[in-house]
């Protein structure tokens, strides 16, 4: 570790909350129907899909009817995602020739795009005909980042916020090195005579919606780890930034909209430090000695399997914290060679729930049932009844707030419990032992968490993991929005309540350290176990391995 | 349900044209016009014009006289086209076999140096195009002989295309393998 390192890492995870400040006012005029600048250019667009889908922007739908919008919008996509993949062998635009996706694959590819999550079970360059990259890809990421009224959300968000960023981000990707060609290879020939076969694709419009869309799923297989995706430290640095950007935007968003900023901030400060843990404790324990290195007699100073020269320890650590906080899931270097901790980190940032700073939008309302269950946690302690913004928090709020809460370990352990013991799940397994259950309870923990990265050493395009993976997604998606849905249909009904001297203010260090709290109990009660058995029991192998070479 | 069917369809159907053909063809139409060098994948061409490779993408090396990229895990090794990390495990046993065999080779290439990890490590894509500084001056003697140059000859080459850290603190400092073949070749050609 060096002063270098922890520079990079401040500066980076600094950067997304600084330039996401203005953004989130911007967020949150969009968000109400105030005028922008875009406006002359972007009002006749809004206007043809208002019309064109008998949509009225301004009649404000109960949440029964939003959720059920948001439902009916992915079922469509998922229908046409499911339908090109299928016939991709038929349809034009395929220079390469790919046949048909099989069913199992494109059931889990088209739940991937529509939950955001972008499961990596297809090797990005050798299945997607530039059709699918293109047209379905492109759509999904854009929409399915988006989440008043259902449609008018989706519009807006779309069309003011994702798509002006997307096409400045592209630009200046470009201009730093990212391919943009309707190609799809160049022949080269090296300078000892071998061909060499250069896979190329329109990356840099794609890798700026994958990046601002907290979606995550690369051009190429090994996603931003891949010289095209990432060439250099200052592309690095910007679509890290970009990852976190509109996540931590949709935060001060809220707060605005809400009349709530201090509030918010407490927030903002809570996921901060632990987004920061997790990236210092990755970068440390990257700089850890490894067994393989040690044993070889190699310089031991940092674990450079699966991380690329221009990157090495803290450009890959602050990325993998980065993308398991929010929902992104792209990568700068593979997580299945990380060191055992670092490994259990990304998975522990995961289990938190996406919420360091999560998808856009998503992150924002998860945080917030979290901030429920605090003031509930504090409210027994006193035994007072518990408020937040302004808002009595009652039963049937803290029995939405657990729903949420509580599918996501029953996805994520449930899943992983049955595919230890199941023969056809074993079989896609790089190792044995204690990593293998990581690679069992990453891909399952990801696929949940919407978060898409991966252990790679799992080969998980087969019938048994892209069916299960694909259930996960969906229940890791849906149920906590319709219950998020269904809380803030609750509390809109209750009346606003003025500040009393009981009432705990959720402003504050006091309410920050209550947070952490019960974030951590949440996450680390529940998967502590798992986590033992996994990557923790790793670690002590490694140490003895380490040791007994000295 | 049904009543949410048509804005469901019409906006899909709106956002694919928009953002599924418009965003992109649009952008590559800017990128092709305003940076058609970085847009078409950095190429690398010789003299008479042929495709050597890309800037940005890693390349194979085995001869005597060049310069060695870090193992690799894409298809066979630095297929450009199946990019792969390998995935291996920290207490992976073939990887700790890997490690071993290559280190031993390059430590009886240069007796009694420390070999850096990232020249024993396969990365993250398998078509890293760059090596530390450390890995690529450790090959300098090797490349000297195969070449009838001096070691320090090699070495100048070779600190004239160190790349640093960013403003001094992001990334870490880089030699780029096909960028310091060129000088070579171009200078002794072995």
């Amino acid at each position: 570790m060096n002063w270098q390192g922890w520079a990079e890492i401040a500066l980076t995870l600094g950067l997304a909350v600084a330039i996401a400040w203005p953004l989130g006012v911007y967020m949150s005029r969009v968000w109400n129907g105030e005028r922008t600048w875009l406006d002359p250019v972007l009002k006749p667009v809004e206007a043809l899909f208002y019309s064109a889908g008998g949509i009225d922007p301004k009649k404000s739908q109960t949440w029964h009817a939003y959720a059920l919008a948001l439902l009916a919008f992915n079922a469509v996509g998922f229908v046409m995602v499911y339908a090109v993949l299928r016939l991709q062998g038929v349809l034009p635009l395929n220079p390469q020739g790919f046949a048909g996706v099989s069913p199992h694959l494109a059931f889990n590819t088209a739940a991937s795009f529509v939950t955001n999550t972008n499961w990596q079970s297809y090797g990005g360059e050798t299945t997607m005909s530039t059709l699918s990259q293109m047209l379905v890809l492109t759509v999904q990421n854009f929409v399915s980042a988006a989440t008043g009224n259902f449609w008018a959300d989706l519009i807006r968000t779309t069309l003011y916020v994702l798509l002006p960023l997307c096409i400045v981000l592209s630009i200046v990707l470009v201009a730093l090195g990212l391919p943009q060609t309707l190609a799809a290879s160049v022949d080269a020939t090296t300078l000892e005579g071998a061909p060499q076969k250069i896979a190329l694709f329109a990356t840099a419009s794609q890798e700026a919606i994958k990046q601002l869309g907290i979606n995550g799923g690369g051009v190429f297989n090994v996603n931003s780890a891949h010289p095209f995706e990432n060439p250099t430290p200052l592309t690095n640095l910007i679509t890290a930034v970009s990852i976190n950007v509109l996540g931590w935007a949709a935060f001060f968003a809220f707060g605005r909209s809400a009349m709530a900023r201090k509030d918010i901030r407490a927030l903002v400060a809570a996921a901060l430090i632990l987004l920061s843990a997790g990236a210092a404790a990755i970068y440390a324990t990257e700089t850890q000695a490894p067994p393989a290195l040690v044993a070889a007699g190699v310089d031991a100073s940092v674990n450079m399997e699966g991380k690329e020269v221009r990157f090495g320890a803290p450009s890959t650590a602050t990325w993998a914290a980065m993308t398991t906080g929010a929902s992104n899931g792209s990568v700068n270097g593979m997580h299945s060679s990380l060191m055992p901790l670092g490994g259990a980190v990304t998975l522990f940032l995961m289990q938190l729930g996406e919420i360091l700073p999560g998808g856009i939008g998503s992150g924002i309302a998860i945080m917030v049932v979290m901030a429920l269950l605090a003031v509930f946690v504090a409210g027994l302690m006193v035994g007072r009844t518990p408020e937040y913004l302004g808002k009595k928090v009652e039963a049937r709020e803290i029995q939405l707030a657990m729903l949420a809460v509580l599918v996501i370990p029953l996805s994520m352990l449930g899943f992983s419990g049955v595919a230890a013991v199941l023969p056809e799940a074993l079989k896609g397994l790089m190792h044995a032992g204690p990593h293998g259950l990581s690679e069992i309870l990453y891909g399952y923990t990801s696929a949940t968490a919407n978060n898409g990265s991966a252990f790679g050493g799992l080969t998980a395009n087969a019938p048994w993991w892209n069916t299960t993976l694909g259930i996960s997604m969906m229940l890791g998606r849906f149920a906590p929005i319709v219950a998020v849905l269904a809380i803030a249909g609750a509390l809109a009904a209750k009346p606003k309540l003025a500040p009393s001297a009981g009432t705990l203010p959720t402003d504050g260090g006091l309410f920050i350290g209550l947070l952490i709290g019960v974030i951590l109990i949440l996450g680390g009660l529940q998967f502590f176990p798992a986590l033992a058995l996994g990557p923790i029991v790793e670690h002590f192998q490694a140490l003895a391995a380490v040791a007994s070479v000295h | 349900m049904l009543s949410h069917l048509r804005p469901a369809l019409v906006s899909m159907g709106l956002f694919t044209a928009l953002l599924g053909l418009a965003y992109p063809l649009a952008i590559t139409g800017v990128a092709q016009a305003a940076f058609p060098d970085q847009a078409n994948g950095s190429l690398v061409r010789d003299a008479k014009g042929t495709v050597i490779g890309s800037a940005l993408i890693g390349q194979p090396f085995a001869a005597a006289k060049y310069l060695h990229p870090r193992p690799s895990a894409a298809g066979a090794g630095y297929d450009a086209s199946a990019s792969s990390g390998s995935n291996m495990g920290p207490m992976n046993e073939a990887l700790a076999e890997r490690v071993k065999t290559d280190a031993d080779a390059l430590r009886a290439e240069n007796p009694g140096v420390v070999i850096p990890a990232d020249a024993v490590t396969t990365s993250g894509s398998g078509l890293d195009p760059e090596i530390s500084p450390a890995f690529a001056r450790l090959q300098a003697p090797r490349i000297a002989k195969a070449r009838g140059l001096t070691t320090p000859q090699v070495e100048a080459v070779i600190d004239a295309n160190v790349q640093g850290r960013l403003l001094g603190f992001i990334g870490q400092p880089r030699v780029n393998v096909l960028a310091v073949n060129r000088v070579l070749d171009a200078r002794a050609p072995g």
